[in-house]
């Protein structure tokens, strides 16, 4: 099969310390860049990108600019490592590396609640709601989703990718013909509002749904951390992972589900950031060449985290806040993506 | 403990594509599936190795019920080598065999697990191709590669379903001879599909011919490997000779110098 993910240097890490990071020198060709020195880099990236994110042209209050900073940071980092790490497990879980979950329709689908809402409730109300109640909301109804894909026909399109891909494009489409219709029925006034709440914003992050969704994401690396090993093992395939041990199917449920966690958290925090992940691995298994978790996982998140944060700074900052960094980032993402289907369909 | 297949039965539509009533392959030795094209081989090794769900029946290795017991502990039972080897990820030789250590070192490799590697990138005489990629390779090596992670697997029950493709004549001598040391030095069972029946008369202690999913014939090489055996399953008069006290069948004999069906 063409759809691959990238290829790795050399043997893996023999390290003993249950850390995400444990990468060993491999001993393959030294022409190949080494995982850690791409680590390296995309760690230093996004320091720089944080220390200019926090210090460029303060003006007033010093510690409330920085407050407002920080807080802006820790959402983007925690959207960019949820959405970069669920993407890498569904490309381990698929076999293939151009797909994202927002393929099974998930962006879509929250736009739809948000609209559905908007219009119920009407939007002053709506935005009146306890946010932890919306938020909470949000995510379970996303996740709900996803297990009821999952149950009715996710199982056997893993297996059968066109389904998987067709099935999420129908069910995208529909939601956002869905959604168009809803919003048909809202007062221009309250669109505004509802616009606010579907286009990324991390301007005005509630402070505690923040430290949830830290807590959660940090879950979910613990647990991607600790069967590391085993993901490696499932990329390689059903029958090769089946044969070696691996609890293949049983695996691949539990993936799904911390994979629906993993993009519904942050969506509900902040908006769709469409495409954030497919862009980030991609650019992961492009530069490390390795589809081992201890690597991608890490690096994508950073380099996620980082491609936020530039979008930001370079939108607030220097264009005034013309339009919003996931805008960006879905047109950047857009053209990847369609390069990388035009690279694999050759 | 051997390897037991009760009541097998594998459709597919309306077309029952395996239906083995029983099948029991004692521990040690090499037993050669035969058989032709479509005949149900590759699916007998697939449900032998949990790769693929039977309709009915049960296989069991070594006491395990490969439907029922731990994935991890069947791994360090039985491996397997398919016919249709792919992998999803581009892998160099070396990580390839690295991987068949897997069962043993759950992916964090001793300096046993190394030996191991080291001794079954040797076997197959992939020392200096061990960096290379897997997609970077020639057929027969690639071929070799993941035979050398099945044997890096290192389990008592060895299936590997035509482990002679793409290799050229040395190789595959080398190949049959590491599979016969595997079955008398290290008392390993394995069963091996094979198309020619020349081959595997000569290396296996017994064949089991598939036929339309069933066992058509069953029994050492010698009452297997006659002209009316290979009629049975091949529907060609083909006359038997005998070499080294094995059959040997003389199947390229039926064509003229000019390839004309005599
Ligand atoms: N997924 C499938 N769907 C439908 N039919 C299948 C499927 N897989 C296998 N078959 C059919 O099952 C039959 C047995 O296939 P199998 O691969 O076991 O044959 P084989 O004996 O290994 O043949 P070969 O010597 O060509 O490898 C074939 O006729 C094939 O068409
Ligand atoms: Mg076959």
């Amino acid at each position: 099969m063409a759809a691959t993910s990238g290829t790795p240097t050399g043997s893996p890490a023999p390290g003993s310390d249950p850390v995400l990071i444990d990468v060993e020198q491999p001993p393959g060709p030294a022409s190949e860049r080494s995982p850690n020195t791409v680590l390296l880099a995309v760690g230093l990236a996004y320091l720089v990108a944080v220390a200019v994110f926090m210090t460029y042209d303060i003006q007033g209050s010093l510690s409330f600019a920085l407050e407002l900073r920080a807080k802006k940071l820790l959402a983007m980092t925690l959207v960019g490592t949820g959405l970069a790490t669920a993407a890498v497990l569904f490309h381990t879980m698929t076999g293939n590396r151009i797909l994202t979950p927002v393929l099974i329709g998930l962006d879509s689908l929250y736009i739809l609640i948000q609209s559905v809402s908007v219009a119920f409730f009407g939007a002053l109300t709506f935005v009146s709601f306890d946010e932890r109640i919306r938020f909470a909301v949000a995510v379970a109804i996303m996740v709900a989703f996803v297990l009821v894909l999952d149950a009715i026909f996710l199982r056997r399109a893993v297996t059968d990718l066109p389904l998987l891909v067709l099935g999420g494009i129908v069910l995208g489409g529909m939601f956002t013909s869905l959604a168009a219709l809803v919003i048909r029925l809202i007062d221009p006034n309250e669109f505004l509002i509802l616009e606010d709440l579907l286009f990324a914003s991390f301007t005005l992050v509630n402070e505690e749904l923040l430290v949830i969704s830290g807590v959660v994401i940090a879950v979910g690396l613990a647990l991607v951390a600790r069967v590391r090993r085993t993901l490696d093992v499932i990329a390689l395939g059903r029958p090769t992972a089946i044969s070696l041990g691996a609890d293949y199917d049983r695996v691949n449920r539990r993936l799904i589900v911390l994979i629906a966690v993993l993009v519904a958290v942050p969506t509900a925090l902040v908006g769709p950031v469409t495409f954030l992940g497919l862009l980030a691995s991609n650019a992961t298994y492009e530069l490390t060449r390795s589809f081992r978790h201890h690597v991608t996982v890490p690096i994508s998140s950073l380099a996620a985290a980082t491609l936020l944060i530039a979008a930001q700074f370079v939108l607030e900052e220097l264009l005034d806040f013309a339009t919003r960094p996931s805008i960006i980032v879905g047109f950047v993402g857009g053209i990847v993506f369609i390069v990388l289907v035009l690279r694999e369909v050759r | 403990m051997s390897i037991e297949v009760r009541a097998v039965s594998k459709r597919y539509g309306d077309r029952v594509v395996l239906d083995v009533d029983e099948l029991t392959i004692e521990p040690g030795g090499v037993t050669a599936l035969i058989g032709p094209n479509g005949a149900g081989k590759s699916t007998l090794l697939s449900v032998a190795a949990r790769l693929l769900e039977p309709d009915t029946g049960t296989v069991r290795i070594a006491g395990l019920d490969v439907r029922s017991a731990p994935s991890a502990e069947i791994a360090r039972t039985v491996s397997v080598l398919r016919q249709d080897n792919r992998v999803a990820v581009r892998l160099t030789v070396r990580e390839l065999v690295e991987f068949g250590r897997f069962p043993h070192s759950g992916g964090k490799l001793s300096l046993a697990d190394r030996d191991v590697v080291e001794t079954s990138i040797e076997a197959f005489d992939l020392g200096d191709r061990q960096h290379q990629r897997l997609d970077e390779l020639s057929g027969g090596e690639r071929q070799r590669a993941f035979i050398a992670a099945v044997l890096a697997q290192s389990t008592d029950y060895v299936l590997l379903d035509e482990p002679l493709n793409n290799l050229d004549l040395q190789q595959a001598d080398r190949t049959t001879r590491q599979i016969r040391r595997l079955a008398d030095d290290f008392d390993k069972t394995v069963v091996i599909v094979l198309h020619d029946v020349n081959i595997a008369a000569h290396h296996a202690d017994r064949l089991v011919a598939l036929r339309d999913g069933r066992v058509a014939l069953d029994g050492p090489p010698d009452e297997v490997i006659t002209t009316d055996g290979l009629r049975v399953l091949y529907d060609l008069p083909l006359p038997v000779t005998v070499i080294d006290g094995r059959p040997v069948a003389l199947h390229f004999l039926r064509h003229g110098r000019n390839g004309a069906e005599s």
